[in-house]
């Protein structure tokens, strides 16, 4: 178990050191976006002056490194700063002796947390569904029933999501009014009617991320088909549904869990245009909102935490993937 | 007869290739009763395993039963449904394979996988079963019979798994057992040890079993009767006495007398010469454990040095060591007199074309994408700077050496050869580099003993025209008796003991010689009775060495 904790603790140093060189990427690729925020703001007829005078007090005058370096030590003190849309309300206003200081975490973490909610939801109803789906195809391989599933789960992941979700809301809410067509949640709602209202979002994802999960699942199982233990299993007259779930998925864990990984990653950070199209209030379309104003400070922090998504999931894919093999679980 | 429990009658089966079907089984007849046990014999695609599996009515995907019928216990099998077959496999018929260690399912203990049988056939429950698996190690004579099912396979060594696996076959007391070549893939030393076990229970629980396997010393020990098939017919058969002293047919005849090729001996060496490879005081690593401890051996011009041992024992690593692709921790090698640089990035062209080597997996040793004059010509090309014209002469030349029609082979792929063709392109393409020093790691471990010794008759042809001088690795005792001159026996990385072939062979040796020479097995059916009473059943394979 040492040699496990080894690896987890060498993977996560590589993790941060991702996410670092991700930041550098992240700062250069926002800082390129045409436009500012005092222009945006401010609007056609703004003065030279008066936008210069914003440039001066968000610190957008100083030289990209020194920015960088800036933003790079609040972020490590877990300090994303102040989004500019809050600072220009404050300093115009002339309030900020009263109110408390909206920063970029104040912002983000309810939007966080309700597409973390979503993702769960929409991770809770497909990954069972493909995996389950895997396993009956490969089952019933090269039969109707494994046809029919391959090409619709290839159509669903062939359309775009948008159109899918227009679908689901055709028929799951129009003309049969099952669930709300619109996801207006807030904080301190009830359980159940937060479900309700996340399930169109929830399905359309489910839709958009059930084919490659299912379909990794059925390869990875009818690889090992042929394998000499799977005959053995045969041989000692087991069920064919045994032979699969007993012998062949265990040893089908590894690329599963990968691609299960990848796929929940997406879920947190593909959601934006079903967060548009259900009026979601995610962290998708805050970011999309932020992008807008130039709203430098959210836009960083957005895409940071989607980095880290992709590198925890990655991570906790890979420990688990090594934790499903006995080689590795009991050395010799 | 009412105590017949299988018979097969006309059976046939056909495989797919190319979206056709080819017979594989030409009408076959089985006829085997309780507690006899059937040897079943041939080279390799002759459809013993294919016969095996039908017994069980089983087919592997691609190949089907397309006549005659399989009667276990007065059902057929062949027409039977899934479900009748589902509820006998396993449960009255068992099946123990070639390879326990791929045979066994890496991701389950072995006491997870041995009661799964009595489980799900509703025979015994899961406790019951693992207090009977734990008799069934302790009787096969597994070491710590009350631990070693709680291991998983990978921790287990495979003399070891096999008995296991042997363990599971009987788990719910099978009628009928298939050995499907189960101690192919053993060191002979181990192989006694599998052989024993297996014969002991079979006779214990008075269980019916095929046994099949290429190796006619090993059929000699185990079965009552033996049936020789060849490409999907058969031969004959007869009991096995009768089959050992009179066979009738030619092929059988051909068959036994494999095992007679021998070279004549050669003069002694002249000590004052200087050795064409002379590894000297090697000690050898991987990472931080050694696995070759101060070995030292001399390989003379024109003559073939046999290394010998079990696998693990370093035979191999000294190969590396000696091509350079793992430099020796201490001491070096020599060639001609000259002290080789350690590793072969340091090596120039030359010194790379002296020392050529010949693989044990021909299949994977060739590039399938490449034709056999690519293959050969390309170190026609780097080794020699041949080009257009001059070098397809030489590779045909070449392929007129190992005795393949150079017009005909020359724009093959190695899929369209068979194996013992596959490694005549091995032998070529070592050739090529017109080498005075050729490694011949197991080169004919992986073929049928007819194909095999045409292989062996090639290198001793080519060694007597061309003065090459050998390095020959094997486990195979028969092998070194028919070809070597000197002989080297390692074990855990040491030399036990290096000699002529002559004085190997003849007592006194070394223990562990004694040992590895007298667990090979002869074709006398009483050998391993005699051998187990003269040794006693506690002081074979692994116990006798692990004494040492």
């Amino acid at each position: 178990m040492a040699g496990l904790l080894g690896i987890i603790l060498q993977r996560l140093l590589l993790g941060i050191a991702t996410l670092f060189a991700v930041s550098i990427i992240i700062f250069v690729a926002v800082n390129a976006l045409p436009g500012d925020f005092a222009q945006s703001i401010l609007g056609q007829g703004a003065t030279p002056e008066a936008v210069e005078a914003i440039r001066n007090q968000l610190g957008l005058n100083e030289s990209p490194p020194t920015r960088y370096f800036k933003w790079l030590l609040g972020a490590v003190q877990g300090d994303l700063g102040i989004p500019m849309s809050q600072a220009l309300f404050q300093s115009f206003t002339g309030s900020s002796t009263g109110g408390d200081v909206v920063t970029v975490f104040d912002q983000i973490i309810p939007r966080l947390k309700n597409t973390m909610f979503l993702a769960g939801v929409s991770a809770a109803i497909s990954v069972p569904l493909a995996v389950t789906l895997g396993i009956l195809t490969a089952l019933f391989r090269n039969t109707a029933f494994d046809k029919a599933m391959n090409v619709s789960t290839l159509s669903a992941i062939s359309s775009p999501e948008f159109f899918l979700a227009y679908i689901l809301i055709l028929f799951l809410a129009v003309l049969n009014p099952v669930f709300p067509s619109l996801s207006n949640i807030f904080p301190g709602m009830e359980f159940g009617d937060r479900l309700n209202k996340t399930m169109l979002p929830a399905l359309t994802l489910t839709l958009a991320v059930t084919a490659q999960m299912m379909r990794m699942t059925r390869a990875a199982i009818i690889n090992l088909l042929a394998s000499p233990y799977i005959e053995m299993a045969r041989l000692k007259g087991l069920s064919p549904m045994r032979v699969i779930v007993k012998h062949a998925l265990p040893n089908a864990l590894a690329p599963i869990i990968t691609v299960v990984a990848l796929n929940l990653a997406y879920l947190v950070t593909g959601v934006v245009v079903v967060e548009v199209v259900f009026v979601y209030p995610g962290i998708g379309q805050l970011f999309v909102d932020s992008v807008k104003i130039r709203d430098i400070p959210v836009v960083q922090a957005c895409c940071l935490i989607f980095a880290a998504v992709y590198i925890l999931l990655n991570l906790t894919a890979d420990v688990l993937s090594i934790i499903s093999n006995p080689r590795l679980r009991h050395p010799k | 007869m009412s105590d017949l429990l299988l018979k097969i009658r006309g059976l046939k089966i056909e495989g797919r290739s190319d979206e056709t079907w080819n017979p594989i089984i030409n009408g076959i007849d089985v006829d085997l009763k309780k507690g006899e046990v059937l040897g079943m014999i041939g080279e390799s695609g002759a459809g013993k395993s294919t016969v095996g599996l039908a017994a069980m009515g089983y087919t592997r995907d691609g190949v089907r039963i397309s006549e005659g019928s399989v009667e276990f216990d007065g059902v057929d099998l062949v027409k039977a449904s899934a479900s009748v077959k589902r509820s006998l496999l396993g449960k009255r018929i068992a099946y123990v394979a070639q390879s326990a260690a791929a045979s066994f399912n890496p991701a389950h203990k072995l006491i997870d996988q041995h009661t799964e049988g009595p489980v799900q056939h509703g025979v015994s429950s899961r406790a019951e079963s693992e207090i009977d698996g734990i008799e069934l190690y302790r009787r096969l004579r597994l070491p710590s019979p009350e631990e070693i099912g709680f291991r998983y396979p990978h921790q287990v060594s495979g003399g070891q798994l096999q008995r296991a696996m042997t363990a599971m076959a009987m788990a719910c007391r099978p009628d009928l057992i298939i050995f499907d070549e189960p101690t192919t893939a053993l060191d002979v030393t181990t192989q006694i040890e599998v052989l024993a076990s297996i014969r002991d229970i079979v006779e214990q629980f008075d269980t019916a079993a095929i046994y099949i396997t290429h190796d006619l010393a090993v059929v000699a020990q185990m079965a009552d009767r033996i049936k020789v098939l060849l490409k999907g017919d058969e031969v004959e058969e007869a009991d096995t006495r009768t089959m050992l002293t009179a066979p009738t047919e030619d092929y059988t005849k051909s068959l036994w007398a494999v095992r007679s090729f021998e070279r004549p001996a050669k003069p002694a060496i002249n000590v004052n010469a200087t050795p064409v490879v002379s590894v000297r005081n090697v000690t050898a690593a991987y990472g931080t454990v050694d696995v070759l401890h101060d070995v030292s051996f001399d390989i003379h011009a024109g003559r073939t040095v046999a290394v010998v041992g079990e696998s693990g024992s370093g035979k191999s690593t000294a190969a590396r060591c000696i091509t350079g692709l793992l430099p020796p921790r201490i001491g070096h090698i020599e060639f001609d007199g000259q002290q080789l640089p350690l590793s072969y990035k340091q090596r120039d062209k030359s010194q790379l074309r002296q020392a050529q080597m010949i693989y044990q997996m021909a299949d994977t040793a060739l590039n399938p994408r490449k034709s056999i004059g690519e293959t050969i010509g390309r170190p026609v090309e780097f080794y020699m700077g041949l080009k257009g014209r001059e070098k397809r002469k030489r590779v045909e030349e070449l392929l007129a050496e190992i005795e393949l029609e150079p017009t005909e082979y020359f724009n093959r792929l190695p899929s369209e050869l068979s194996g013992g063709q596959k490694q005549r392109i091995g032998i070529a393409r070592a050739l090529a580099a017109e080498p005075q020093f050729i490694i011949c790691d197991e080169v004919t471990s992986a073929l049928d003993q007819l194909v095999a010794e045409g292989i062996l008759r090639l290198l001793a042809k080519l060694q007597d025209e061309l003065g090459l001088s050998y390095m020959f690795i094997t486990h195979d005792l028969a092998t070194v008796r028919s070809i070597a001159d000197e002989v080297v026996v390692m074990k855990d990385g040491d030399v036990v003991e290096q000699g002529p072939k002559k004085e190997m062979f003849k007592p006194p040796h070394h223990a562990y010689t004694d040992l590895l020479l007298s667990s090979v097995p002869e074709m006398d059916p009483d050998w391993l009775t005699n051998l187990l009473q003269e040794r006693g059943v506690d002081n074979i394979g692994d116990a006798a060495v692990d004494k040492m």
